[in-house]
């Protein structure tokens, strides 16, 4: 059996006169978990949709199992499901919304009972069968909607941004829900998300789309650890994006000038001397009280700085230092606590040249 | 004062006794405007739906024009289906004028851009993603049609009212192509303006009385449906 589900080739979907989104080539694998990470305004729902073949595009070809699907949209669309980020449940009972996708395909009532009732137990809402969809709750109705699509036993699950109007707490419920029932079904799937959390916790790989484009495709760590240009290390959450200039490189060890403050990383792709970005992620900082002495660590960076900024996000801590370059830390609360971190303190920031990832300008 | 006692007690008496005339032109009235709705319907749903999804040049006009039509003067329908079905007009070898058939015709004409106008306003006020989400559950593109109709049911039965109301209230595009032939095509609306030209006014309060409470029946039915959808 072949590798590929679903393939977009030379795709261009236009709006009127504006190209809306313009894939050359994508390939979703079998089995995979394809988030699709993008500002909003990318063209990240109707890429979606041209999977889930409701749009037609312009130009180009949408394949499943490599086969164009030319004719077969019908046929073919009842081996997928779609899970918008609206529930767009219907005016009945939830029972009847988890059905409703059996039902369409002529499923009989016996496969449908079952199916339903599985589903609708594994999404906590078994209790709810008999009320009407209208009365739900944001989180009740996501979980209804997620239920009506995985008990069609799709072969491609396609889910856009399905937790973006839910709050924080309902989010990560559903999300810890969702990912087992992946994992457990191990449906081909495609996930399009702007949070990058979400990427991270489902992804296979990680296709990052801006402006209509795909602009890089890989693993999770490939795309957020090493993004193929600044504006991909903006999107994907690279915090620390700074100008720099390449002073030496000795063994694939660089020595990066950025504003008078020297910054070791580890370079293995750069040649020669010139203008970089140097991205850090914020989870690779470690952050200690200054003047406590030597630093015999790994770490190829130390450096003292002010601490400028202290923001709460979900369960961690976001520490902004001013160390002659602005640099952003990610800590526990825990950690914060201990240290007694306040605005105005003074610490010393350190991270290893393996961390920081080298963008060479002007590509 | 004594003109209007007199003329309910006659009404009452009218209707008490059975008298078979009155019955035969309501039971006429509910047959032609039904029939004018049924058909309207069929016709106002489909065009109503082609309206509220699909883009295409001219739909601001078109709506502009169903919207014109929800308005249209019963007097000009008549007027201009009497030309057509007229016995020198172009569709005058039907033999359609004063008969059943004309108002049928007429009653459609007036109430089909009512049903129209409704379900064009109660698709559109669907979530705009709910057809993607239904075709993306595996629906046919009747199956879609289907569970969105479904889904405005509410709004849908307002349309019907409203069309059946258009149809059973009007009189002149009636009395122009069925020419208000006793047995034959007299109304209740034609009838009692001919009673009250006649200065028979107990006649004509019992019509209207039966007018009255026929519209009044059909719209409780409705809205106890209505309501009772709302509810569940």
């Amino acid at each position: 059996m072949s590798q590929l589900k679903l393939s977009l080739r030379d795709i261009r979907v236009r709006r009127g006169r504006a190209e809306m989104v313009k894939v050359p080539h994508l390939d979703v694998l079998r089995g995979e978990v394809l988030v699709v990470i993008g500002p909003n305004g990318a063209g990240k729902t109707i890429l979606l949709e041209t999977l889930a073949l409701l749009q037609r595009p312009a130009e180009g070809r949408v394949l499943f199992e490599g086969q164009p699907v030319d004719g077969r949209e019908l046929a073919l669309r009842r081996r997928m499901a779609v899970v918008f980020q609206d529930p767009l449940l219907l005016r009945r009972s939830v029972a009847d919304n988890v059905a409703m996708g059996l039902r369409l395909r002529g499923a009989p009532r016996s496969v449908r009972r079952e199916k339903v009732a599985h589903w609708m137990r594994r999404f906590g809402i078994a209790h709810l069968a008999r009320r009407s969809a209208m009365t739900l709750s944001g989180g009740e109705a996501q979980r209804t909607n997620l239920a009506r699509a995985f008990a069609l036993d799709p072969e491609v699950l396609l889910l856009d941004e399905p937790f973006s109007a839910l709050d924080q707490p309902t989010r990560e419920e559903l999300l810890d829900d969702l990912s087992d029932a992946l994992r457990d079904t191990g449906v081909t799937t495609v996930f399009v998300t702007h949070d990058r959390a979400e990427a991270l916790r489902l992804g296979d790989r990680v296709a990052v789309m801006m402006g209509g484009c795909i602009r890089q495709v890989g693993t999770a760590a490939e795309v957020f650890a090493a993004p193929v240009d600044e504006e991909v290390a903006a999107f994907v959450g690279v915090e620390t994006i700074v100008h720099g200039r390449l002073q030496s490189l000795a063994d694939g060890l660089a020595t990066i000038d950025v504003g008078g403050v020297a910054i070791q990383a580890m370079a293995p792709g750069l040649d020669s001397g010139g203008e970089v970005l140097v991205c850090l992620r914020p989870e690779d900082v470690v952050l200690e009280p200054a003047g406590l002495g030597s630093h015999t660590t790994s770490a190829r960076n130390h450096l003292r700085g002010i601490v400028r900024r202290i923001t709460t996000v979900g369960g961690q801590v976001r520490v902004v230092l001013d160390c002659g370059l602005t640099l952003v830390a990610l800590i526990t609360k825990q950690s914060l606590e201990e240290m007694g971190l306040g605005v105005g303190d003074e610490v010393v920031a350190s991270f290893k040249a393996t961390a920081v990832h080298i963008i060479p300008r002007g590509t | 004062m004594d003109l209007i006692w007199d003329g309910i007690r006659e009404a009452f008496r009218i209707m008490a006794s059975g008298d078979y005339s009155v019955w035969e032109i309501a039971l006429r009235s509910v047959f032609v405007s039904g029939t004018a709705t049924a058909v309207a319907l069929l016709l106002g749903i489909g065009v109503g739906s082609l309206l509220a999804f699909n883009e295409f040049p001219g739909r601001n006009l078109a709506f502009s024009l169903v919207n014109t039509g929800m308005g249209l003067p019963p007097v000009v329908v008549g007027l201009i289906v009497a030309i057509m079905l007229w016995r020198s007009g172009p569709l005058g070898d039907l033999r359609l004028i004063y008969t059943p058939a004309a108002m049928v015709i007429a009653q459609t004409v007036i109430a089909a851009p009512i049903v129209m106008g409704f379900t064009a306003a109660a698709l559109r006020s669907l979530h705009p993603r709910l057809r993607a989400q239904i075709y993306g559950l595996g629906a046919s593109r009747l199956q879609m049609l289907w569970l969105v109709l479904w889904e405005a049911k509410l709004p849908l039965l307002a349309a019907v009212m409203a069309g059946f109301g258009g149809a059973i209230s009007e009189i002149g595009a009636s009395q122009m192509v069925g020419g208000n032939l006793a047995g034959e095509t007299r109304v209740m609306t034609t009838s009692i303006m001919l009673e009250v030209s006649r200065g028979e006014f107990g006649t004509a309060i019992a019509l209207s009385f039966v007018l009255l409470a026929l519209i009044f029946i059909v719209n409780l039915i409705l809205t106890t449906v209505q309501q009772q959808e709302r509810r569940s």
